[in-house]
């Protein structure tokens, strides 16, 4: 009851003060004008179609290229090294480079080579582009997951004749995945949020929908059409992920897993 | 060429009659009456006394001539390229016709997108190649034409596209437009391609993705359209001028909305219409000799 009526407090204090802030009248003009939203809707919804597909496409193959790099990251041994090696050097890359920057060099530079028989789409290497970029960070939290699992149970998998592959398959990689659920939620929110990036390269997404809408009008509102858009994908997806992180708290304290 | 010249005289006889009909000395230089509210003292600016004119920046050719890239760099309180290309040269026009002398002019870099924002400007006026549209007034004061705009498709010698002699025949091509341009409005409205148009942040980009063959044809207003098919690329032709365009678009300068000084930016444009100055700036910047055919 008291965190009711403080949040109100500090709520309502906010707001007067925007409304009341000598600008205002001019920013709600520009930003909150309900006429445009309502014309604008329809065009950056049909827009966020792309960014959607987009992310569907791209999760998929992040989350298999990223398994990839992840178990070959963690093979044991010296003679394994230069694969270890390859899956260090492309996690480092890809993690420090901007993502801006991977999709728009991909998406205008590779189809410049004018090579036979490769896709000259945008949209295409884009999604080369953020799938190269997310699996960097996808791989590296697959392999936290991996190496959480304890080495006895390796040992155990193996003493009961599982071939090493078959330990990694039916053992270690059940276990890890499910630890890390949660961060890699965190990841797909992101990601749905980077499609915006393809707009660099040519085609028009949600964002750039809104942008050309806001050039049109010299009025920023449509923006606020694209806000509400990646909000209701974003929102339940958070939601969903606090949920699964309460539900592993609980069962852990349970000792279920 | 005919019926642009025709509505080119009927644009100036407008706004000559405009200007008279509002007081025709209020572009006067060095009127400094108390009743003029265009005399330089009265006018209200930034920086008193200084005339800031907004650009974008990088500018380009043959808008701003100045060195490689186009970039400005180091100081941006002066003019970056010395009265050199045609909204340069148009800037310093206007603001000699206002009273102003050159080293009373100041140049600042504005991004597009913060010349329209709401809130408190920091340029008097501001001039990158922004066409007028109705819409677009109602977010800030927008001057009169200091250049009647038509739009061109550019490509790339020998392809498909450069055949095409109708706006019909460039249905089944994919064209690209930069963000923010009536160049991307007039390529829907007017040619209304099948596939969707793809959109640029910066002109470079778009002309990468036309050396790609990502898209068939770039839409830009004609003095650019001349400069990327002669000068940026080594194969680049201009397909043709788009018909519905030409004489219905014009450039404008952004003012802050509901700006004193709009009427006064005006006031000296209709001046040097009607004595030819904006005709001589644009023959010599925009080389308007080179012809385009007309698509039907």
């Amino acid at each position: 009851m008291t965190a009711l009526a403080s949040t109100a407090i500090v709520f309502t204090l906010i707001g007067l003060a925007v409304v009341n802030s000598s600008g205002w009248p001019a920013v709600r003009q520009a930003f909150l004008n309900g006429a445009l939203f309502r014309a604008s809707f329809a065009d950056v919804a049909r827009a966020f179609e792309l960014n959607v597909k987009m992310f569907l496409v791209a999760e998929v193959l992040i989350l298999a290229f990223a398994l990839g790099v992840a178990v070959l990251r963690s093979l044991p041994g010296p003679v394994f090294f230069p694969i270890r090696a390859i899956a260090i050097v492309y996690t480092d890359i890809f993690r420090g480079l901007p993502t801006v920057l991977v999709v728009y060099v991909l998406a205008l530079g590779v189809p410049g080579l004018q090579l036979t028989g490769v896709p000259k789409s945008a949209v295409f290497w884009a999604v080369i582009g953020l799938v190269l970029v997310y699996s960097a960070y996808v791989a590296e939290v697959y392999r936290a997951g991996i190496e959480s699992v304890h080495p006895s149970q390796e040992s155990a998998a193996r003493s009961l004749g599982l071939s090493r592959l078959q330990t990694l398959r039916y053992v270690i990689l059940p276990q890890a995945v499910r630890r890390v659920v949660p961060p890699l939620l965190n990841d797909f929110i992101g990601l749905q949020k980077d499609t915006a990036l393809v707009a660099f390269a040519g085609p028009v997404e949600a964002f750039r929908q809104a942008q050309i809408g806001e050039a049109a009008n010299f009025n920023f509102t449509p923006y606020m059409c694209a806000a509400v858009l990646f909000l209701a994908l974003t929102i339940p997806l958070t939601r969903t992920t606090d949920w699964l992180i309460a539900r592993d708290r609980r069962r852990r304290a349970l000792g279920v897993l | 060429m005919r019926m642009r010249a025709f509505v080119m005289a009927v644009a100036a006889a407008v706004l000559v009659a405009a200007c008279g009909s509002s007081g025709g000395t209020t572009a006067s230089p060095g009127g400094s009456t108390a009743g003029n509210p265009c005399a330089k003292s009265n006018l209200t600016l930034v920086t008193p006394g200084q005339l800031t004119i907004g650009t974008d920046n990088p500018a380009f050719d043959p808008y701003f001539q100045g060195p490689t890239g186009h970039e400005w760099k180091g100081e941006f309180n002066h003019d970056p390229y010395n009265d050199q290309g045609f909204e340069d040269a148009t800037a310093y026009a206007v603001a000699q016709q206002l009273g102003f002398s050159k080293d009373q002019v100041n140049w600042v870099a504005v991004p597009f997108n913060n010349s329209y924002k709401p809130g408190p400007k920091n340029f008097d006026f501001y001039l990158a190649q922004v066409s007028y549209s109705p819409q677009r007034a109602k977010g800030a004061d927008l001057s009169d034409s200091y250049y009647d705009e038509q739009e061109a498709v550019v490509a790339l010698q020998g392809t498909d596209i450069s055949k095409a002699t109708s706006v019909a025949a460039l249905k089944p091509f994919t064209f690209g437009a930069q963000i923010g341009t009536t160049s991307y409005d007039v390529t829907n409205s007017t040619i209304a391609p099948d596939s969707a148009v793809q959109t640029f942040n910066t002109l470079n980009a778009a002309l990468q993705a036309l050396k790609n063959g990502q898209i068939d044809g770039l839409v830009v207003d004609f003095p650019t359209a001349y400069y990327m098919a002669n000068i940026q690329l080594d194969n680049g032709t201009i397909v043709g001028i788009l018909p519905s365009t030409a004489g219905k678009e014009h450039f404008s300068m952004v003012l802050e909305q509901g700006s004193s000084l709009t009427q006064c930016v005006n006031g000296a444009l209709s001046a040097l219409r009607a004595d030819g100055t904006l005709a001589q700036i644009q023959d010599r910047w925009l080389n308007q000799a080179a012809h385009a055919p007309e698509l039907q």
